[in-house]
């Protein structure tokens, strides 16, 4: 009993300890979210491109699809585009991108000078759909499968090894499961 | 120098203007739940900010977010739900309760109980140390005698 007693503080600190060492590591930008499992929101939106053609999220049912989030205004970005760049290459789904609050010029001559990773670019210009998909840190990177929900949300930049740890391993296994 | 202050004031002012863009309210209930919502939803461009708060882009688009549902008619509770589905509850400053957040709310609940309990224990366990090491009669008369005796030598 006496033990006991001269143990709990012990015990409470290291209680708090851990806490406080999981709370420290956790990165305070990265909010878990709530669409993971839920169907991808739904837009309709300017293709870049053709601006006079849209492109809705109906019109990719049954691909697996990425929806990268991005701007010419943000810095991560350009950081983490030839990373994008190399996922486009080996061809595991199709890249979407959500040019977000950004003006058309700028958008495309980003694409010009640095390639383009996208399938296809579609237009946000007023940031309806980015809050509809509960971005709040521009680059955000949504993976879909082919019935059109969202399994996997991405905050902030792609790193290096990102695309080997994570996203060719899951694209491969969404890639398997049927329509 | 009356000039120059008033220079000085409209320099002041400038920033301030340009943190709060003009949403117009006919309706003063609306006005209210306006005022209320955006004091209670979290910018999470910049994490300890209120949207009320913050001048970040994502604010700004929430602050019109929330001024269309209100004039849409959509009641307050529709906008918090609105802005849970999509940015979690950690959007909320006050989350409802949940299994989630019930650690959130509870936890200080808990910790003042735990202080509590302890005071109360510690206080009980003095109260009894004291009576124990009270003296009984013979000690005490031995006690004098040994007191004694030092003030004699």
């Amino acid at each position: 009993m006496l033990k006991l007693k001269y143990l709990l503080p012990l015990l409470l600190f290291v209680v708090l300890a851990v806490f406080l060492a999981v709370g420290l590591r956790l990165n305070p930008k990265d909010i878990p979210s709530p669409l993971i499992d839920k169907p991808a929101p739904a837009f309709s939106l300017p293709i870049l491109a053709t601006p006079e053609k849209t492109l809705s999220q109906q019109d990719l049912q049954g691909k697996v699809w990425l929806l990268n989030v991005w701007a010419s205004w943000c810095v991560s970005c350009r950081q983490e585009h030839p990373l994008l760049l190399e996922l486009a290459k080996r061809k595991q789904a199709t890249i979407v991108g959500l040019n977000y609050k950004d003006e058309a010029q700028a958008a495309g001559q980003w694409l010009q000078q640095l390639g383009n990773p996208y399938d296809v670019s579609i237009m946000d210009t007023d940031g309806r759909v980015g809050i509809d998909y509960g971005v709040y840190g521009v680059p955000e990177t949504f993976v879909i499968d082919k019935r059109g929900v969202i399994r996997y949300k991405h905050t902030g930049p792609v790193e290096p090894g990102d695309i080997e740890r994570i996203f060719l391993p899951l694209l491969q296994t969404l890639n398997q499961e049927s329509a | 120098m009356k000039r120059l202050i008033i220079l000085v004031l409209c320099l002041l002012a400038a920033p301030v203007s340009a943190v709060v863009e003009y949403h117009p309210f006919t309706d003063p209930a609306k006005e209210q739940a306006y005022q209320t919502l955006i004091s209670e939803l979290r910018c999470l461009v910049c994490q300890n900010q209120t949207i009320a708060d913050s001048n970040a882009d994502l604010a700004k688009d929430l602050r019109r977010q929330v001024y269309d549902m209100l004039q849409q008619g959509k009641s307050q509770q529709d906008v918090v739900n609105f802005m849970t589905q999509r940015y979690g509850d950690f959007v909320m400053y006050r989350p409802a309760f949940s299994m989630k957040t019930g650690l959130l709310w509870l936890g200080p609940i808990a910790f003042l109980l735990i202080g509590i309990i302890t005071v109360v224990l510690l206080a009980r366990h003095k109260k009894n140390a004291a009576t124990q090491t009270a003296l009984d009669g013979r000690q005490k008369t031995r006690l004098n005698e040994l007191l004694q005796q030092g003030e004699e030598d």
